[in-house]
């Protein structure tokens, strides 16, 4: 069981003594457009056997955040294949593992340390760490200990470049978008989605042992889809982003300017979302799909745009969130099906051959 | 004079030890499937020739 008491605003905190954190308790702080608040966390269930774990490897699994981790995947098998060298699929398949299990490290170390906030918010109330189930300094033992995990096997498996890579962009999510950006700037999930576009790249970087434009544009699709897919959730929930205090761009900005942005980030996201098939890394038939799904995804975020209130405004939003989710998968996967049916008709050829 | 007693330790829920019997089969089994990653790569990548290399 967790309870949470909201202690004094004046800056001070009453619960962070080292007894305290011993028994399963912890202090975070909450700072987020004027405001610092105080949550104290207590962990009843833990306090008399706080060194005794009830975890179950699901809870840590969920640790890893998996559906975030399959998106990762599946970017990163997008990069890995616009590579212009065939890549051999047991390294290939090694190389994603490595990538993927960095991405569910730096889930956990973001659970860790955001385990005072997700406690306030509905969505995030059932991580392990607010229920209770697993301790923050497990969390974090386990984030860390995956950390060096993957980044040493795409070292070694792939190359020391990709590598760096993929450490690089754990240390991006987990140190300059949940540490510092979150919880002080409406354009946190902006730049920091920066962190969740570069698996393309780290692919392509673990494929070819170099960088190129055409990874760089999968990067770009990411980076640009990121505000409108999550400010159309941020509509949505501003209440629960208020009382944990984040400054997501609805409480800052209110939420006509935070629709005037999803506009013109989508206004940007179509065109972008053409550019692999101009560019001529991929066929006429990505560039049909990507410019009906463009498309689509526009009239979306303009209905958004022009419906303000009411419920009507709230299920526009969500229309929003679910299809740009179903933008980038059909996206990623066309990339994915039209440069594995070479590789597969290859490989049937010689097994037939 | 009575004997002191005994410390008891501490002794697991049916629940604390099932939990903890499921988290070592878990890293159990992810220790395993990393040596046999391991393995295979190395196959891989050198090829078999690796074993007849001059020492």
């Amino acid at each position: 069981m967790l309870r949470i008491t909201r202690l004094r605003n004046d800056g001070r905190c009453l619960c962070a003594r080292s007894t305290d954190l011993a028994r399963g308790i912890r202090c975070g702080r909450i700072h987020g457009f004027g405001l610092t608040r105080h949550i104290y966390m207590t962990f009843l269930s833990q306090v008399p056997s706080a060194a005794i774990s009830s975890a179950s490897p699901s809870d840590y699994f969920s640790l890893l955040k998996p559906r975030v981790m399959s998106l990762v995947i599946f970017t990163a098998l997008a990069g890995m294949l616009l590579a212009p060298v065939p890549v051999n699929p047991i390294v290939g398949f090694a190389s994603l593992l490595a990538i993927a299990v960095g991405a569910g490290a730096s889930g956990a170390l973001n659970m860790w340390y955001d385990a005072d906030i997700d406690a306030v918010m509905k969505r995030t109330a059932k991580r392990p760490i607010p229920l209770g189930r697993v301790l923050p300094q497990e969390a974090q033992a386990f984030g860390l200990t995956l950390t060096l995990l993957s980044v040493f096997t795409l070292g070694v498996v792939a190359n020391w470049l990709a590598a760096a890579f993929l450490a690089f962009t754990i240390f991006f999510y987990v140190v300059i978008y949940t540490m510092w950006l979150k919880r002080s700037t409406p354009q946190n999930i902006v730049i920091g989605g920066a962190a969740g576009a570069f698996p393309p790249m780290v692919g392509y970087v673990a494929a070819t042992g170099q960088f190129s434009l055409s990874s760089f544009i999968l990067f770009a699709i990411i980076f640009i889809w990121t505000p409108p897919h999550f400010w159309a959730l941020a509509l949505v929930r501003s209440e629960d982003y208020r009382q944990a205090g984040i400054p997501m761009m609805p409480n800052v900005r209110g939420s006509d300017h935070t629709r005037l942005e999803i506009l013109l980030y989508t206004l940007v996201l179509v065109p972008v979302g053409v550019l692999p098939w101009l560019f001529g890394f991929t066929s006429l038939a990505y560039g049909i799909i990507s410019i009906t799904l463009g498309g689509t995804m526009l009239f979306f975020a303009a209905r958004v745009f022009a419906v303000r209130t009411g419920p009507q405004a709230d299920r526009h939003a969500k229309a929003l969130f679910g299809f740009s989710i179903l933008y980038l998968f059909l996206l990623f996967a066309e990339i994915v099906i039209e440069r594995l049916i070479p590789i597969v008709a290859s490989f049937v050829a010689q097994v037939i051959g | 004079m009575t004997k002191d007693k005994e410390p008891e330790g501490i002794t697991l829920t049916p629940e604390q030890e099932k939990a903890r019997r499921q988290r070592n089969v878990a890293i159990g089994v992810a220790i395993a499937f990393f040596v046999l990653l391991f393995y295979v790569v190395t196959i891989a990548k050198l090829g078999p020739g690796v074993i007849d290399k001059p020492f």
